[in-house]
């Protein structure tokens, strides 16, 4: 079951997801990345119907490219989140819905704050400070909880996600692989090890 | 020889030009002069009225500055009938971006959504263009203030000091020898009322004839659009010493 986390820090959002891509009994892949860059600033992780998943990412990353290219300017990750919300609202009342939950994370350059949202199959949305999407919520929520404050830095916000990394090892019946760790800031989106 | 070629807006005239479009901006050349000047602080969009009368509720109706959604307004030039299509659309067009994504939509990116609804008019379902040219002054994070006009061919440029309608060509020289960069609001303002006191028909001004409509922001930041009623029009015309009263004391 993919496990999407996510955590804004002072200047900067954190973001990680698991890298298993398995089907049944059988694990296909443990490289999967499971985000797509919508674009220079904002990242979106995606989880849920295979197939589903990335068709709605690549067709959000798809609208928000052509948005900078027509009218030359960054979509704000509050204005994506707001357009992705309203596509996945307008699909739950069509013949057959995406059924895609997803994180949302940005860094606004121009009021210099960083965002998340959580965003469901259902079209409901919301700006949040850390959360997760899947079985992993069970387990991370409480220690995100526990040690998140809104002045994180980027080293105590690595610490954070390897705790919540080191749980879900501990405690989560799947073999989750490796996770891949995305930040975005000021300077764009870059992967990072903790 | 131009005949052949100029009643349908579909086709070109051997020389390469669209008659209708240009029909249409001579109709506007006719109409009651608009213009906007851009300062640091602000807008300013000052207008002269055509349907003069005592008898015309000057209150209840807008005829020359219109509101488009919470950060745009627009002065408009030629037939109101026109004008009221596309404001209409206008209108329609920035809450439908508000609605997809919950901001005001960037000031350049509703004058290209009437432009391209107005090139639609001059290439296909031959049906006659808009005779309305537009001046847009609007405020967005991205771009601060900016001064936008538009044509019926579906052509705009973004402007810091602009002119449409009657005498428009002399409106713009003057404003050009006068318009300086830092300008501020309240300079502009006193510009726009000394250049349409020069180049309209009119021996004096006054509120009857005018309308007059400032864009800035308010302490917090936020998009303030203030169309000035009868008496304002009137204060601000006896501060520059222009009229501002029925009958004719000064000049």
């Amino acid at each position: 079951m993919d496990c999407l986390l996510g955590i804004v820090g002072k200047d900067f959002v954190l973001t990680a997801t698991d890298t298993s891509a398995a089907r049944s009994i059988t694990v296909m892949k443990k490289t999967e990345d499971k985000s797509r860059n919508l674009n220079k600033h904002i990242i979106m992780l995606y989880a849920g119907e295979p197939g589903d998943t990335v068709h709605f990412a690549e067709y959000v990353q798809r609208n928000v490219r052509f948005y900078e290219i027509k009218n030359g300017i960054e979509l704000t990750p509050e204005a994506a989140s707001k357009f992705t919300r309203r596509e996945l609202a307008n699909s739950l009342r069509s013949r057959k819905p995406y059924s895609v939950n997803l994180l949302l994370a940005g860094y606004n350059v121009k009021t210099e704050v960083p965002q998340l949202y959580w965003i469901d199959y259902l079209g409901s949305s919301v700006e949040i400070p850390f959360g997760a999407h899947g079985y992993g919520a069970y387990y991370c929520l409480s220690i995100m909880d526990r040690y998140h404050h809104p002045e994180l830095t980027l080293d105590e916000a690595k610490v954070l996600i390897k705790k919540c990394i080191d749980e879900l090892k501990t405690r989560f019946t799947m073999n989750l692989a490796d996770f891949k760790i995305k930040v975005s800031d000021k300077d764009g989106i870059r992967e990072i090890t903790v | 020889m131009a005949r052949r070629y100029d009643s349908r807006t579909t086709i070109f005239s051997p020389e390469g030009r669209l008659y209708q479009v240009e029909y249409a901006m001579e109709a506007i050349s006719h109409a009651g002069t608009a213009l906007g000047i851009l300062a640091t602080d602000g807008i300013v969009i000052a207008a002269e009225k055509k349907v003069t009368s005592k008898l015309l509720e000057q209150t209840a109706s807008s005829e020359k500055v219109y509101l488009l959604n919470d950060n745009v307004i627009c002065g408009v030039a030629g037939m109101t009938a026109d004008a009221n299509i596309l404001i209409n659309y206008a209108r329609q067009a920035a809450q439908q971006y508000l609605f997809t994504f919950n901001e005001e939509i960037p000031v350049e990116q509703l004058v290209q959504k009437l432009c391209d609804l107005k090139q639609g008019y001059t290439q296909y379902g031959g049906l006659r263009p808009f005779g309305v040219s537009f001046i847009y002054a609007g405020h967005d994070a991205h771009f601060g203030f900016q001064l936008y006009h538009s044509d019926p061919s579906g052509n705009y440029g973004g402007w810091k000091a602009t002119c449409i309608g009657a005498n428009n060509a002399s409106a713009k020289s003057l404003l050009k020898q006068d318009y300086k960069d830092e300008i501020t609001l309240k300079e502009a303002k006193e510009l726009a009322v000394k250049v349409l006191s020069k180049t309209m028909d009119s021996t004096t001004l006054s509120s009857e004839k005018l309308e007059f409509a400032t864009l800035n922001l308010n302490d917090e930041g936020k998009v303030l659009y203030h169309l000035y009623k009868p008496e304002e029009i009137d204060t601000l015309l006896k501060e520059h010493n222009l009229g501002g009263t029925n009958e004719s004391e000064e000049k």
